[in-house]
């Protein structure tokens, strides 16, 4: 990193001109926000990130090591309940069915709400220092990117445990593609609630309940499958089902790490009454990947607008910090 | 002369908040209240500062002094009119900016001068003239939430102090810290001022603004009742009246050593 690479003037924006400030521009004092605003205080991002991950462990005698034990113990319960007390052999490797699109869903809804509080939690500085105000729900974005990491081990481990899994470069780009997906659109979210959220305080409780809700909209607690079957009348019901970004990335996420997981042989002895089918791919929807790319980009045109919202908002904010 | 900050025709309206449910706004209706007011922190404020004025900021309490500084240092901006400025600007508009009390001495000033827009280097590089400023002690690698609010407050001022800028902007800055830190803090300020940067300080303290500064802005009710020589504002604003028991009191006592009022 080149000093003064991160002032906010840019490169050659070092004091040692200071008494010669003939070429400096007079320009507007406030930070110039924007995520390129944002992309060109990395340092300070940097800073803000370590942060909030310290401040979460803090004081806690295991540290980091909670990030691990928590998604751990989720997936051990979820093995329990879903594969062993519930329908056991009705889908096979049911357990990383849900755990993989729980990875992803808790990615988006982690950074949607943390995205959404993280202006006001931070109004101490809001208030009294320029910066680009972007940079808050961005930094909880990759706080809950950087938690997601400890999930995947758990989730490789567990595939791994089956004995049967053979990930291809065709799942693990799927796995990719999902992963951007909720990215875009978590970061879109947060952006857009952590203004609004100043502007009327009613939204966390809002956005609280949706993140409650999202989770039964993918399908992770049930296979993609029975929404078929039970809508076969009805094609257009599963085709509205599909608009939803989450249910795509979390499709993709499974076509990366749970069908992979599936042998020949366990494919044919599963049980069909959840529409489960022997063969492998025709589990998902058609056009998987054409679906997800088109997802990719609606993801990417909602956070320019979302950045639109925000810059809107923006410099009401520091009026409605009280 | 270069200007350094440019402020034309600043107005900056704040709308009133009731924090009021819907039914408390929907009672109010039915009852002819008013439901939404606004009232002007600022109006039609114009100035121009050159590169290395001093100025002081007077004025009495909600006159607009802390909301203007906020449109200087870029945190807020004006309902209409512009504000420009030229350079690196930093300061505290109150104490203590933006310190999370649960991360060490030492992580919260890097954070701070980051968001100041210091690079890693640059703090590196200043990092022991900040912590011996601050004078904190082995207090620095424990979390701020401990810091007694002297300690808090110096060490969010050496900070601010440390940082290369070509704007310094002090609000209120010494109220929380003891005799012998606020000497040291207005020793610091006249060397930073010395060095040509423009220092826009608020004070109540009519002895340490005589100290410190060149030209006195006075801000009334949002509007600048007087701009000009520091005698004269201090007079306009009858901080120099004798009679008057606080400034005398003032004179005496820690005017000389730039306490806030």
């Amino acid at each position: 990193m080149t000093p003064g690479a991160e002032t906010p003037e840019g490169a050659d924006a070092t004091v040692a001109v200071r008494h010669d400030l003939d070429h400096v521009p007079l320009v507007d004092p406030a930070a110039k926000g924007g995520l390129v605003g944002v992309l060109r205080r990395r340092y300070l991002l940097k800073l803000m990130v370590r942060r909030e991950l310290r401040a979460r462990y803090i004081g806690s005698k295991m540290g980091l090591a909670w990030s691990y034990i928590n998604p751990f113990t989720r997936f051990l319960t979820f093995y329990f309940v879903f594969g062993i007390i519930l329908g056991r052999g009705q889908v096979p490797h049911f357990a990383i069915h849900l755990f993989a699109g729980m990875v992803l869903v808790n990615l988006f809804t982690e950074s949607f709400n943390s995205g959404t509080r993280s202006i006001l939690q931070n109004k101490a500085v809001v208030q009294k220092m320029p910066l680009p105000r972007e940079i808050f729900p961005i930094a909880s974005m990759l706080v809950s990117l950087y938690h997601t990491g400890p999930q995947l081990v758990i989730l490789v481990g567990a595939c791994l445990a089956t004995g049967s899994f053979s990930p291809d470069p065709v799942g693990l780009l799927a796995a990719l593609l999902g992963f951007g997906i909720v990215i875009l659109l978590g970061t879109g979210m947060g952006l857009m609630f952590a203004a609004i959220n100043v502007m009327y305080r009613d939204w966390t409780r809002v956005v609280q309940i949706f993140t409650q809700v999202l989770p039964f909209t993918a399908p992770m607690m049930y296979p993609y499958t029975l929404v078929e079957k039970r809508f076969s009348g009805f094609p257009e019901i599963t085709h509205f089902y599909l608009f939803n970004p989450l249910a795509e990335a979390v499709l993709l996420i499974q076509r990366g790490f749970w069908i992979t997981t599936i042998s020949p042989a366990d494919a044919k002895t599963a049980g069909a009454e959840w529409g489960f089918k022997p063969g492998l791919h025709t589990n998902f929807p058609d056009h998987l990947f054409e679906r997800g790319l088109i997802m990719l980009g609606a993801a990417a045109v909602f956070l320019v607008f979302a950045q639109w919202v925000f810059t809107r908002l923006d410099d009401k904010i520091p009026d409605r910090l009280v | 002369m270069t200007t350094s900050i440019e402020v034309e025709n600043v107005s900056k309206k704040f709308s009133m908040q009731y924090q009021r449910t819907l039914k408390q706004v929907a009672v109010a209706k039915l009852r002819g209240q008013r439901i939404k007011d606004s009232f002007w922190a600022l109006q039609d404020v114009s100035f121009q500062v050159q590169q290395g004025e001093a100025i002081g900021l007077m004025g009495l309490n909600g006159s607009g002094k802390s909301t203007l500084l906020k449109h200087i240092m870029g945190v807020m901006r004006p309902t209409s009119g512009t504000v420009r400025t030229r350079g690196r600007i930093s300061g505290l508009i109150a104490t203590g900016a933006g310190f999370h009390p649960q991360m060490t001495g030492t992580e919260n000033i890097y954070m701070n001068a980051a968001i100041l827009g210091m690079t890693k280097e640059e703090t590196d590089a200043k990092f022991d003239d900040i912590a011996g400023f601050a004078d904190v002690g082995e207090f620095l690698d424990t979390p701020v939430g401990n810091y007694s609010s002297g300690m808090f407050a110096r060490l969010g001022f050496s900070v601010a102090v440390n940082v290369d800028c070509d704007v310094f902007i002090a609000d209120e800055v010494l109220a929380v810290g003891d005799q012998p830190f606020k000497k040291k803090c207005m020793k610091r300020m006249e060397q930073i001022r010395d060095s040509g940067v423009t220092l826009f300080y608020v004070s109540h303290a009519a002895q340490s603004v005589r100290r410190m500064c060149t030209r006195v802005i006075v801000l009334e009710k949002g509007v600048v009742g007087f701009d000009g020589d520091v005698d004269e504002g201090i007079h306009y604003l009858h901080y120099d009246d004798s009679e008057d028991v606080d400034a005398e009191e003032e004179q005496t006592t820690d005017g000389e050593l730039g306490s806030e009022v």
